[in-house]
C-alpha cells in the first residue's frame, strides 16, 4: 500500500518536474530567513509563496542589519539559516568576505545586468538584486507649510540658510543605505568637494538619528520637516496616509536591495526556489503594493505599475549620473564612516554654530557687501570643508587597517590605534568649526 | 548577646544549607552571566595587533574628548534624574502610606506603569505630546508664541529617564514606609514631634533603605541605559557609544567593550557608595504588630491639596501612555496637536496577529520575574545574616548585570550556548527559549535583589533569634518569620522585575530564534520598522500595558488582603 504510494508520488514528482521545468524539486521543510525588511514587506512576500509553495513554512526572522550579520557570524559553526535578505549591499560584502553565502545562480530569465549604474547581481553570484531603491528627500507637507519652507529638489538645496535646523539623516555608520548616499555625493562631485556639500547641509541638521528608520518615523510625525531617506520609506510612509512627498536628486544612486543563501543552509532546495520565487513576475509584483513601494528588478513588471511609478529602466536620468565605483566604496568604507562620525555626528553642535554665523554674515553682507568681510567668510567655508585626510589617504590600506580588526597576518603592522585616530580626526574638527565661526562673527561685525 | 552570637556561628558551621544555597548561586551567576560576559569584554584588554594583554585601550579612552564628554553626560543626567525623580515619587509614596488616601492601591499601581515603557513606541509617543512640535508646544505656539524645550537634548533624557524610573523610587520607598513600626512615630509624637519634623526626622530616615535602594537604581539604570538616549539621537552619552561601537560593521575595535567595562565599574562603584551611606546604621524594627505607618485622616483643604498634587504626577508620568493610546486610536497623527481622526483597525490587526507574543511574554517574565526574587531573597539573606566569606561578592556580581549592555550579554549567550547542542532534539541549546529567560532573570536580578535586601534589613535580626530559641529550625524560621515579614520587598522587587522583563529588547532581540518562541518586545520591534506598523506597533504597546498593569494590581490586591488576615493592617 505504502509502496504504491510512493510509486505514486515518485511518478507525479517526474510529472511535475517536468511540467514546471524550473522548479525541479517540489521543495518542502521550514525554510528560515533572517531578513532587516519591514513586516509589511515580508508578511506579504510569506503570504504570495506559501500560497505558491504550501509544503515550506517560512520562518522569517527580523534583525536590523548590522545585527542580523552579527547573528549569522555568531551562528555559523551549527547555521541554522537558509536565507540572508536585507538592502544594504555592503552587509552581503561583509558576509561574503567572511565566507559565509554561498553562490547561486537564479534561473529566471529577463532581469538586467545593471540598474542606473549599478550591478543587480553579485559578480561571483554569492547574492542577487531583487528590488531597487534610490536615495532622496522626503518632507512634511505640513511642517513645510507651517514653517514656511519651500519644497527642495537637490542635495545643494538642503545647504540653504532656509532649511536650518530643519533637516534629518541617520549616520551612515549605523546605516548601510545612507552610507551610499554619502558615497555617492562623495563620488558624483569628488572628494573634497562632495565632503564640503556634506557639511554644508550637515550644518542644517537638527538631529541624526541611529536607525534609518527613525528619519522618516520623524518626518511621518513632523518633529523634523525634511529628511534624507531612501525611496521606498518615503512612498510607502505617503501610502500609509501621511502627509509627505518625496523626490528624487539628480544626483543618486538606485542600488539593489539583496538576497543571499547562507552558507550550509540546511534547506537548500528551498532556498532556492524562493530566490527564483522573488525574482519571478509574481513575486516581483509583490512590490508594487501599497505598503511596499520598492522599485522591481524585473522591468516586465512596471507594466503593472501604477502611472507615476518610478521606472529606473526607462527613466535615464534616475541614478545613471554617477558611475557608481564599488571598489573605491569598499577601499574607504569604515574611513568615510568613521570621518562622518567624527567630524559631523559627534561635533554637530560646533559645526551647527559654525554654519549658524556663517547664514548670519551672509545675509548681512547681502544687504551691506564689504570686500574685507567677504574674504573672511569664505576663510570661515574653507575651515569648515576642510579635511583631515585626502582622497589617497582615505583609500590606503594603512588607514583602513586602524578599522578593522581582523589582519590578514599578525606581523601586519597597525600605525595606529582607531581611537587614536579618531581623537585627532574630532580635534581638528572642533578646532575649525571654533575658529570658522569667530571668523564669521567677525565678518558679521565688519557688514553691520 | 556574645553567646547568641556565637550559637549562630557554630550553626552556621555545622549546617551546610548557606554554603550550599551559595555555591548553586555562585554556579548560576558564573554560568549566565559571568562567563557569557567575560567571553565578550576580555577585547577590552587585549592589544589589536598582538593580543597580548594590555591597558593601553583604557588610556584611549580617557585621552579622548568624545568619551570623556559622553562620561561627564551620563553622570550629570543620572545625577539630575534622580533628583526629578525623587521628586516624583516622595508625594506619591508618602501621601499614599501616610494617610487615608481612596485608592491607595490603585495610585501605587499606576504609580508603576512607567516602567513598562514599551521600546521605541515610548519615545514616538513623548515626541507626539512634548516634542518641538509635539501636542504641548503646538498649542502653546499657538495660543501664546512660546515653546518649551522639554525634549532637547540632555534635558529631553533627564525628563523621559526621571518618568521612566521614577517608580524604582516610590516603589522601594512606599515598602519601607508601610514597613516602619508605628510605635517610632507614635513615641516621637509623644514627645512632641509633628507634621514636617516628624517627616524629615523620624519616617524618612527610617525608610532610607528603600530610598537608597530605589535611588541607586535610578542612578545605575540611567547611567547604563541606551534606548532612551538613542531614540532621542542623544548619543554623546556612555551606553550610547558602547551600543554604537558594538554594533557597527566593521568598526569592531576594542573602545566598546572598554566602554562596558567603565560602566559596569561605575555601576559597581555607586552601589558602594550607597552601601557606605548605609553601613553602620541599623534600620530593623522589632515591634511588627502594629505594621506600617498610623494612616492619618486629613482635613478637607488638605485632602483637595493632596489629591491634586497627586493628580499633576500621575497625569505627568502616564503623559507616554496617555499618548500611546492616542496612537493606538489614531489614523494620522502628523504635526498637529491631536491626530486626524481614530479608528479601531490597528487593534483588529494585533489582534489577529500576535497572540502568542502576548502568552510568551506572560511565560517568560513570569517565570524571569519568579526566578529573581527567589534568588534575590536567597543572596540578601546571605549577605546580610551568614557569615560566609565572600558573600558580598554574590551581591556585587549580581548587580553588575544592571551594567552589562543588553547587547553583550546577547552576544554573550551566543558564543557561550550556541555550541553546546541539546539533548534529544541536537538544536543549538541558545535557541532554547529557557535560555532567554534565564538572560531576563540575569538583566533583571538587581531589581528583585535591591527589594529584597531593603526589606530584609528591616527584619530585626532578634524575630529570627526568638524562633530559632523556639525550636524552629532555620529553614522554618526563614520560611515561616522572614520571608512573610519580607513579602512587601518580595513582591516590590517581582514587579519590577516582571514589568520591566517584559518589554525587555536587547538582550532578546539577539536570543530569538524562531518567531514562535518570540516575545511581545520582539513584535513591537518588527513593527515599528514601518510607517504602516505604527497603530498597530502602538496597540501592541497598549497591550503589554495593560497585561502588566493588571498583574501588578491584582499582585497588589494580593498582599494588601494578605496582611489584612495576618492582622498586620489595621
Amino acid at each position: 500500500m505504502s509502496r504504491t504510494l510512493h510509486g505514486v508520488a515518485a511518478a507525479l514528482a517526474v510529472l511535475l518536474a517536468s511540467s514546471t521545468a524550473a522548479f525541479a524539486q517540489d521543495p518542502s521543510g521550514k525554510l528560515v530567513v533572517v531578513t532587516s525588511f519591514p513586516k509589511d514587506l515580508t508578511s506579504a512576500f510569506q503570504q504570495a509563496f506559501q500560497k505558491a509553495y504550501p509544503k515550506v513554512t517560512l520562518e522569517v526572522l527580523n534583525r536590523n542589519t548590522n545585527a542580523g550579520v552579527k547573528y549569522l557570524q555568531e551562528t555559523a559553526s551549527n547555521n541554522g539559516t537558509d536565507l540572508f535578505w536585507a538592502s544594504a549591499p555592503d552587509a552581503f560584502e561583509v558576509l561574503k568576505g567572511a565566507n559565509l553565502l554561498q553562490a547561486y545562480k537564479p534561473k529566471v530569465e529577463g532581469i538586467p545586468e545593471k540598474v542606473g549604474a549599478y550591478p543587480i547581481n553579485d559578480p561571483e553570484g554569492m547574492y542577487a538584486g531583487f528590488a531597487a531603491s534610490g536615495y532622496g528627500i522626503m518632507w512634511n507637507s505640513r511642517y513645510m507649510k507651517a514653517n514656511e519652507l519651500p519644497a527642495p529638489k537637490e542635495w545643494s538645496d538642503l545647504a540653504k540658510p532656509v532649511y536650518y535646523d530643519h533637516v534629518a539623516i541617520s549616520a551612515p555608520s549605523r546605516s548601510g543605505t545612507t552610507h551610499l548616499t554619502i558615497e555617492t555625493i562623495l563620488q558624483g562631485e569628488g572628494w573634497e568637494k562632495g565632503w564640503r556639500t556634506n557639511k554644508e547641509i550637515a550644518g542644517n541638521y537638527r538631529t541624526i538619528t541611529e536607525r534609518s528608520f527613525g528619519v522618516p518615523d520623524g518626518v511621518n510625525s513632523g518633529s523634523f520637516g525634511i529628511g534624507i531617506v531612501i525611496d521606498f520609506f518615503a512612498l510607502s510612509s505617503q501610502a500609509s496616509g501621511f502627509p509627505v512627498e518625496f523626490v528624487y536628486p539628480t544626483v543618486t544612486t538606485i542600488v539593489p536591495a539583496n538576497i543571499g543563501i547562507v552558507k550550509n543552509a540546511p534547506n537548500k532546495a528551498a532556498a532556492e526556489t524562493f530566490v527564483d520565487f522573488i525574482l519571478s513576475p509574481q513575486g516581483q509584483e509583490v512590490l508594487l503594493q501599497p505598503a511596499i513601494r520598492r522599485l522591481p528588478v524585473n522591468p516586465a513588471t512596471y507594466a503593472k505599475a501604477p502611472a507615476d511609478y518610478p521606472n529606473p529602466f526607462k527613466d535615464t536620468s534616475l541614478g545613471s549620473q554617477v558611475n557608481f565605483d564599488v571598489e573605491v566604496s569598499q577601499a574607504r568604507y569604515n574611513v568615510v564612516d568613521a570621518l562622518f562620525d567624527q567630524l559631523i555626528t559627534f561635533q554637530l553642535d560646533g559645526l551647527k554654530a559654525a554654519t549658524r554665523a556663517i547664514h548670519q554674515a551672509d545675509a548681512a553682507l547681502a544687504k551691506k557687501p564689504n570686500d574685507k568681510a567677504k574674504a573672511l567668510l569664505a576663510e570661515a567655508r574653507d575651515l569648515v570643508a576642510a579635511m583631515p585626510v585626502t582622497a589617497q589617504e582615505a583609500a590606503d590600506p594603512q588607514l583602513a587597517g586602524a578599522f578593522t580588526v581582523e589582519r590578514k597576518s599578525a606581523t601586519d603592522a597597525v600605525p595606529e590605534r582607531q581611537a587614536q585616530v579618531e581623537q585627532k580626526w574630532a580635534a581638528f574638527a572642533k578646532d575649525n568649526y571654533a575658529a570658522a565661526r569667530k571668523k564669521a562673527e567677525e565678518a558679521l561685525a565688519l557688514a553691520r | 548577646m556574645t553567646s547568641l552570637a556565637l550559637t549562630r556561628e557554630s550553626i552556621a558551621r555545622v549546617r551546610p544549607g548557606p554554603a550550599v544555597a551559595a555555591v548553586l548561586i555562585a554556579l548560576f551567576l558564573l554560568l549566565f552571566l559571568v562567563v557569557p560576559v567575560v567571553q565578550v569584554i576580555f577585547v577590552a584588554f587585549q592589544d589589536k595587533t598582538t593580543g597580548a594583554f594590555t591597558l593601553i585601550n583604557f588610556a584611549d579612552f580617557f585621552q579622548n574628548d568624545l568619551f570623556m564628554r559622553s562620561f561627564w553626560n551620563s553622570f550629570y543626567v543620572s545625577a539630575m534624574s534622580v533628583v526629578v525623580a525623587s521628586a516624583l515619587a516622595l508625594p506619591l509614596a508618602y501621601l499614599t502610606t501616610r494617610f487615608e488616601f481612596r485608592g491607595a492601591v490603585l495610585i501605587q499601581s499606576l504609580g508603576i506603569i512607567p516602567l513598562i515603557m514599551p521600546p521605541f513606541i515610548g519615545a514616538v509617543a513623548m515626541q507626539l505630546l512634548f516634542g518641538r512640535n509635539g501636542t504641548v508646544n503646538l498649542l502653546l505656539r499657538d495660543h501664546f508664541g512660546i515653546s518649551i524645550p522639554f525634549m532637547e537634548g540632555l534635558n529631553g533624557v533627564i525628563f523621559v529617564q526621571s518618568i521612566h524610573y521614577f517608580p524604582f523610587i516610590l516603589i522601594n520607598l512606599s515598602a519601607s514606609l508601610k514597613n516602619i513600626d508605628r510605635a517610632m512615630e507614635e513615641s516621637a509624637q509623644n514627645l512632641g514631634c509633628h507634621g514636617f519634623r516628624l517627616f524629615r526626622r523620624i519616617v524618612f530616615p527610617l525608610a532610607m533603605p528603600g530610598y537608597v535602594a530605589g535611588a541607586s537604581l535610578v542612578f545605575i539604570k540611567v547611567f547604563d541605559d541606551l534606548g532612551t538616549p538613542l531614540l532621542l539621537n542623544v548619543n554623546d552619552m556612555l551606553a550610547p557609544q558602547a551600543y554604537l561601537r558594538i554594533s557597527s560593521i566593521g568598526i569592531a575595535d576594542p573602545m566598546g567593550y572598554v566602554i562596558s567595562v567603565v560602566l559596569i565599574v561605575c555601576s559597581l562603584l555607586a552601589l558602594w557608595v550607597s552601601a557606605l551611606a548605609m553601613k553602620g546604621k541599623d534600620y530593623a524594627t522589632v515591634q511588627r504588630g502594629g505594621g506600617g505607618l498610623a494612616r492619618r485622616r486629613m482635613k478637607p483643604l488638605e485632602l483637595v491639596a493632596a489629591y491634586a498634587v497627586v493628580l499633576l504626577i500621575l497625569v505627568l508620568v502616564l503623559a507616554p501612555h496617555i499618548g500611546l493610546t492616542l496612537l493606538s486610536f489614531a489614523t494620522i497623527w502628523s504635526f498637529s496637536p491631536f491626530p486626524d481622526a481614530f479608528t479601531m483597525k490597528h487593534y483588529g490587526t494585533v489582534f489577529l496577529e500576535s497572540g502568542q507574543y502576548i502568552t510568551n511574554t506572560l511565560l517568560y517574565a513570569s517565570l524571569a520575574a519568579l526566578l529573581d526574587v527567589v534568588i534575590g531573597t536567597a543572596i540578601a539573606y546571605l549577605v546580610l545574616r551568614s557569615k560566609l566569606p565572600g558573600r558580598q561578592w554574590l551581591d556585587y556580581i549580581a548587580m553588575a548585570a544592571l551594567a552589562v549592555p543588553g547587547v553583550v550579554l546577547g552576544i554573550g549567550y551566543l558564543r557561550s550556548f550556541y555550541d553546546v547542542p541539546m539533548p534529544f532534539t541536537g538544536q543549538p541549546l541558545s535557541g532554547f527559549w529557557l535560555i532567554l529567560v534565564f538572560a531576563l532573570a540575569i538583566r533583571r536580578l538587581p531589581y528583585a535583589l535591591r527589594a529584597c535586601t531593603a526589606a530584609l534589613q528591616q527584619v530585626s535580626n532578634s524575630l529570627e533569634e526568638a524562633a530559632e530559641n523556639l525550636g524552629a529550625t532555620k529553614l522554618r524560621t526563614i520560611s515561616r518569620v522572614v520571608v512573610p515579614l519580607m513579602s512587601g520587598g518580595i513582591l516590590a522587587g517581582f514587579v519590577t522585575s516582571f514589568a520591566t522583563a517584559a518589554v525587555e529588547l536587547s538582550a532578546t532581540i539577539m536570543l530569538v530564534h524562531s518567531q514562535s518562541d518570540a516575545p511581545l518586545a520582539y513584535g513591537l520591534y518588527v513593527y515599528m520598522q514601518s510607517a504602516a506598523g505604527r497603530g498597530p506597533g502602538a496597540a501592541l504597546g497598549v497591550f503589554a500595558v495593560v497585561i502588566v498593569g493588571l498583574g501588578t494590581y491584582l499582585s497588589h490586591v494580593i498582599i494588601e488582603r494578605g496582611r489584612r488576615e495576618r492582622g498586620q493592617d489595621h
